[in-house]
């Protein structure tokens, strides 16, 4: 079998298996596009509606809360008459034909007006008219077409946000100064003595001062506030000798032409701004697409269905619940607050919560905690907690969640600035001193001309750049990082601590081993068909190693829940289950999860599931063990303790049975000790770890569904690449140590000039790009040589 | 009065022209994404050959 892409957009279609007309696609919006084009001749207007594509995924009375008045005036982004215009998030977008399906929505339903996608943000908006239309049919309509919205309660508390464009305004006045008064300083520049130039050099000049006010009031502003914290709380940061070097720059060239005695430097004062804030954007790269903020809110639904005294079914806001409410919880909804169960098949997935990847059975009168997942049929609850006060939220109350790490730490270039900033004023008094004993009327001009020469404009400029760029380089590899801090505190630590079930395991995979008595091939193909019929995970996975067989129909077919299932065809009956349901008494107890087998009342054997590992575990701890110390913290119990050992180095940690306040702790007690600590996990339960720690990574298996508030998301695909995504950021530590002694070069050159007393402004024009573009071109050449070695 | 002035002034009306343009476009929220446009634009062709075809259909209707 070949590599299958998508038909239509040439996507991979491997993981999803959408064919039609023999052709494989990677989404039902390809597929209907494809048959938009190919069935009906291009003739696609009137034919849309008929596409078909319907996902039968949608469960009834899921989206019953948009019911709700309340609700649904918190997600529109407009309400007025009869428009109503709403922002979906839909996590499936994911290629051009998805744009085109979805900005015609119009043409399925004429209620609809206009919709707009933003593929960055994975976001589409739509226009609909609220006479003969309503959210409800409008997210049905797009769950049919394969493109449900993502609803959760975060979308319910966050507001109307604002979009922060201040960055490029500034960056827009700065660019927008700097090339004009390059322009109007030229004829200085080349100055020919003459009449021509004496007559209107103050009109340039006072142009050029009249371009930099905007440049030095707004533009630079931020460097204005932040050299200000930095001294209120007594740090040197790299903003000081910025601020310093833009007052001395933009009063000394004031003076200059006040007093007549030169053209003064606004087009390096301008261009200075300039480069210093395209820095700034560049590092500000972020993924937008990706939430690295997200808390139970992003998980739990908005509304939920609540049993009225009386009977009736009636949708409620998540936090409108109350204990003693009678809940209705579906199959696949979530449990959003601790409660009872009263009646129905209970079956828990708890696998956001605690890591454990088994679904586990209750019965009526067992307490069931917020965050589990109900897997089978109908359930109805008594709430016993609100949704604040709920176990699992209760985790989010800890004080690591309301802490940033980000003002925790001194950056390289803050550290370098404390000393560059005494280094700087001291030179700048010395060699003043110096020409007050020898010629007294050019002491000033040494001093501004130090200050002037010496802003650290390329030290300012090295950090972004290089981050900025790796940042980049890692996200085509499919580790998201969230800032460009991130990579910094990367390169800093010396412990990594992993998570078991779903970070090193992978969730799509298990290992199933058979031991005991060998099947026949009518047992076997009994096997087969008896759990054909069911729809438990052990039943699918096991289902799914058998070899292939005839397809019989079963006499008897009987489901126990939480116990196994039982078949009979022709003469022979067969158990498969539990120990106790099959009849095998002598079991010993077992971590790991088992299902036994017996068939006429012989017991036969058991199958074992291991989890799989991902690949190159072993290698990547290999490589891990030389540098850091490793840990593995599994919410899990023991069962896997013996493989592990054999699979990891000796040296590795391994505790077992840890919950989501136990995780949290350990690393708090090592950092206590001076380590600095990288957590890779993947679930809710992990979410204390991942924001305790100093990096926090998260393991994906699709990076567009959901993980917890991380520094950094990685693919699960390149989990084995962690050790050199590392090794990367510390050789990005190491150009920008390279580029700090380039820049101090430059530095050297110009404080010659400047102590001498020859600084002109031509030479400050030249130096100060010359030094900031070489050191853009250093750490981008040198940050794509590190990419290139990366897979 | 000189033609420097006159020269001066044009050229700082137009880049002043150019940069409310700018400043215009980003509070449109035209920077706010920078990739889908790139895409739509390529479907509008499409949408337009298709348009046509189905008028002609109607029309014979």
């Amino acid at each position: 079998m070949g590599h299958k892409t998508c038909f239509h957009c040439g996507l991979d279609s491997e993981s999803k298996t959408i064919t039609f007309d023999d052709k494989s696609f990677c989404c039902n919006g390809c597929k209907t596009v494809y048959e938009i084009f190919s069935v009906n001749d291009l003739n696609c207007y009137s034919d849309l509606q008929e596409a078909p594509g319907a996902t039968p995924k949608e469960i009834e009375g899921k989206y019953d809360f948009l019911d709700n008045e309340k609700i649904i005036e918190k997600l529109l982004d407009f309400n007025d008459n009869h428009t109503q215009i709403v922002s979906l998030y839909i996590p499936h977008i994911h290629c051009s034909s998805c744009i085109w399906i979805l900005e015609n929505l119009n043409k399925l339903n004429a209620d609809i007006g206009a919709s707009v996608v933003d593929f960055g943000k994975k976001t589409v908006r739509i226009t609909f008219d609220s006479e003969n239309y309503s959210l409800k049919k409008l997210v049905t309509l797009l769950n049919s077409i394969g493109y449900e919205p993502y609803i959760s309660l975060e979308d319910y508390e966050t507001g109307k946000k604002k979009i922060d464009r201040s960055l490029i305004y500034k960056l827009g006045v700065a660019g927008f100064a700097f090339g004009n008064v390059m322009f109007l300083s030229f004829p200085e520049y080349f100055q020919v003595e003459g009449f021509w130039l004496e007559q209107y050099k103050p009109v340039f000049r006072w142009l050029m001062f009249s371009f930099s006010l905007p440049v030095v009031i707004y533009s630079a502003q931020d460097y204005f506030i932040s050299a200000y914290k930095g001294l209120a709380s007594k740090i040197l940061n790299i903003d000081v000798p910025i601020v310093l070097g833009i007052l001395v720059l933009f009063l000394r060239s004031a003076a200059e032409i006040i007093f007549d005695l030169g053209t003064g430097f606004f087009d390096s004062l301008t261009g200075l701004v300039f480069f210093l804030l395209v820095g700034k954007f560049f590092q500000k790269k972020t993924y937008a697409f990706l939430s690295f903020e997200r808390d139970y809110k992003s998980y739990f639904p908005i509304g939920i269905t609540r049993m009225t005294t009386e009977g009736i079914e009636e949708s409620v806001q998540v936090y409108d619940i109350k204990k003693g409410d009678r809940l209705i919880i579906r199959n696949e909804e979530l449990i959003p607050v601790d409660c009872i169960l009263i009646k129905g098949n209970a079956r828990i997935d708890y696998s956001f919560v605690t890591g454990e990847s088994e679904a586990v059975s209750k019965q009526s009168g067992d307490k069931l905690f917020a965050g589990g997942k109900q897997c089978d049929g109908i359930i109805e609850v008594d709430v016993l907690k609100s949704v604040e006060q709920s176990y699992l939220t209760q985790l989010w109350s800890n004080d690591v969640f309301k802490t940033n790490k980000d003002n925790a730490f001194t950056s390289l270039t803050n550290s370098i600035s404390k000393h560059f900033t005494i280094a700087i004023l001291l030179i700048a008094f010395i060699a003043t001193s110096f020409w007050l004993f020898t010629d007294s009327s050019k002491a000033l001009n040494v001093f501004t001309a130090v200050l002037i020469i010496a802003c650290p404009c390329a030290i300012a400029l090295s950090a972004p750049f290089t981050f900025g760029n790796l940042l980049r380089i890692l996200g085509k590899k499919k580790f998201y990082l969230k800032n460009a801090n991130v990579i910094e505190q990367l390169a800093k630590i010396n412990t990594v601590i992993f998570d078991k079930t779903g970070t090193i395991t992978s969730n799509k995979e298990t290992q199933i081993s058979y031991d005991g008595a060998e099947l026949s091939a009518n047992e076997e193909r009994l096997l087969k068909n008896t759990l054909r019929g069911s729809n438990h995970p052990l039943s699918r996975a096991l289902y799914n190693i058998l070899d292939q067989n005839d397809n019989i129909s079963l006499a008897h077919y009987q489901e126990h829940i939480g116990q196994g299932i039982e078949a009979n065809f022709q003469t022979d009956t067969i158990k498969v289950g539990s120990a106790n349901f099959v009849g095998y008494k002598t079991e010993t107890a077992s971590l790991n999860t088992t299902v036994h087998i017996s068939t006429n009342t012989d017991y036969k054997g058991k199958f074992t599931f291991y989890n799989a590992y991902r690949k190159g575990l072993s290698t990547l701890f290999n490589r891990l063990k030389k540098d850091y110390d490793l840990a593995i913290l599994s919410g899990d119990n023991a069962g896997e303790k013996e493989n592990l050992t054999k699979l990891l180095p000796p040296k590795t940690k391994l505790l077992f049975n840890q919950k989501p306040e136990d995780k949290l702790e350990y690393i708090k007690y090592h950092q206590a000790e001076g380590a600095k600590i990288l957590m890779v996990g993947d679930g809710l339960n992990d979410a204390g770890a991942l924001a305790q720690s100093d990096v926090g990574i998260a393991i994906s298996e699709n990076v567009n569904v959901f993980s917890p508030a991380c520094d950094a998301i990685l693919d699960a695909s390149k989990f084995n690449q962690l050790y050199h995504y590392i090794k990367a950021s510390k050789s990005a530590i190491k150009i920008i140590k390279w580029s700090f002694v380039l820049s101090f070069l430059y530095n050297v050159i110009g404080l010659y000039f400047a102590v001498t007393g020859q600084l002109e402004p031509v030479i400050a024009a030249i130096l100060m790009p010359l030094s900031s573009i070489s050191i853009v071109v250093f750490t981008t050449i040198a940050t794509n040589y590190i990419g290139r070695h990366l897979e | 009065m000189s033609v420097i002035y006159v020269l001066l002034a044009i050229s700082i009306i137009i880049a002043v022209g150019f940069f409310i343009a700018f400043v215009i476009a980003v509070k449109k929220g035209q920077y706010d994404d920078s990739y889908t446009p790139s895409v739509r634009m390529l479907f509008e062709d499409e949408l337009v050959k298709e348009n046509s075809k189905t008028q002609i259909i109607t029309n014979k209707d």
